[in-house]
């Protein structure tokens, strides 16, 4: 008849748990790489950088569910991520303007005036 | 392009690969304080499907980002990205960081990146080819990347604790530790946010 042991990998994908979280905070993370790496417009690499700190926070947020017992810690964290986040993205953007006032353009690549 | 999507379509495999090839923690290894209440399997089964739902589409418009060429085009697919990790936080019973999430990141941080875009382009359609080499580099190292964490997530064993009853946290708890125990971070953090905030008036003024 059936195996227990067949049932196995049925149960783990039935059954979320932290691994779960930390695969899909894994994949976001690296994607956000992804677009940071290849993006040549300065607000796209801004995207990335936001996409990175969402799967950094996803992490925290799985680890205060399942590993910290009725604590808050992860959460406030997150929070001053996202406080973060915000104040970050609202210097990068300010930079954009004077790169664009600059350089007319927001292509990160034409930004080597001092490249030697 | 094509190379992107096929990169990203070798993520995703390689990904469910190694969920489905995990070993589960045995039960004997956890450090389990107190025995879970048994669930209804009903809301089991519902949180799984849940969890499918919502991690797709954090994914897809993930990898959506990762494809486009067109800035305003990521920008959207970046909000959709946002309300699912805010859903994810609703599953995680971090209702008060979620309703933040959806409020500060999906509200505000995404509307101030589309005036940048706006701010800082000719046309919103500009787009900025980038070459296929730098691409497929990027490509691998951030696949390789993924690969090594994916590999050690999977195979480690977290000392999981089960909790008896899980309720979420009351916002009032929330506030209670940021003033208590976090009181010096959250001070400093509100001083920075009001620095930032200078600093970026100033740095986008018109002479």
């Amino acid at each position: 008849m059936f195996d227990p042991e067949d049932f196995k990998y049925v149960k783990f994908l039935v059954e979320i748990g932290l691994t779960h979280y930390l695969v899909v905070a894994t994949l976001l993370f690296s994607m956000g790489i992804f677009v940071m790496t290849t993006k040549r417009n300065a607000i796209g690499v801004l995207l990335g950088v936001e996409m990175v700190l969402n799967g950094a926070a996803i992490n925290l947020v799985a680890f205060n569910r399942y590993h910290g017992l009725a604590t808050v810690d992860g959460q406030v964290v997150t929070l001053f991520i996202i406080v973060l986040a915000a104040a970050e993205a609202a210097l990068a953007v300010a930079i954009c303007m004077n790169y664009y006032k600059n350089l007319s353009t927001i292509d990160v690549d034409r930004g080597d005036t001092l490249a030697g | 392009m094509r190379t992107a999507v096929i990169l990203g379509i070798c993520v995703i495999v390689l990904a469910t690969a190694a969920m489905a090839f995990a070993q589960p923690v045995p039960a004997e290894q956890l450090q389990v304080t107190e025995q879970a209440a048994p669930q209804q399997p009903w809301s089991q089964a519902l949180e799984a499907i849940f969890f499918y739902v919502i991690s797709a589409a954090v994914l897809l418009s993930a990898l959506g980002i990762c494809i486009s060429r067109n800035i305003v085009r990521m920008a959207v697919y970046l909000f959709f990205t946002l309300g699912g990790v805010a859903a994810l936080y609703f599953l995680l019973l971090a209702n008060f960081i979620a309703v933040i999430q959806l409020i500060v990141y999906a509200g505000g941080t995404l509307i101030l990146l589309i005036f940048g875009v706006m701010l800082t382009s000719k046309s919103p359609w500009a787009r900025f080819d980038v070459k296929k080499k730098e691409m497929i580099a990027a490509g691998i190292v951030c696949a390789v990347f993924a690969a090594v964490l994916l590999a050690v997530i999977t195979t480690a064993t977290w000392p999981v604790q089960s909790q008896p009853e899980v309720h979420a946290v009351s916002v009032a708890n929330f506030g209670m530790e940021l003033l208590t125990t976090y009181l010096v971070p959250f001070e400093a953090v509100s001083v920075l946010l009001l620095a930032v905030m200078i600093g970026a008036a100033y740095l986008a003024r018109q002479e």
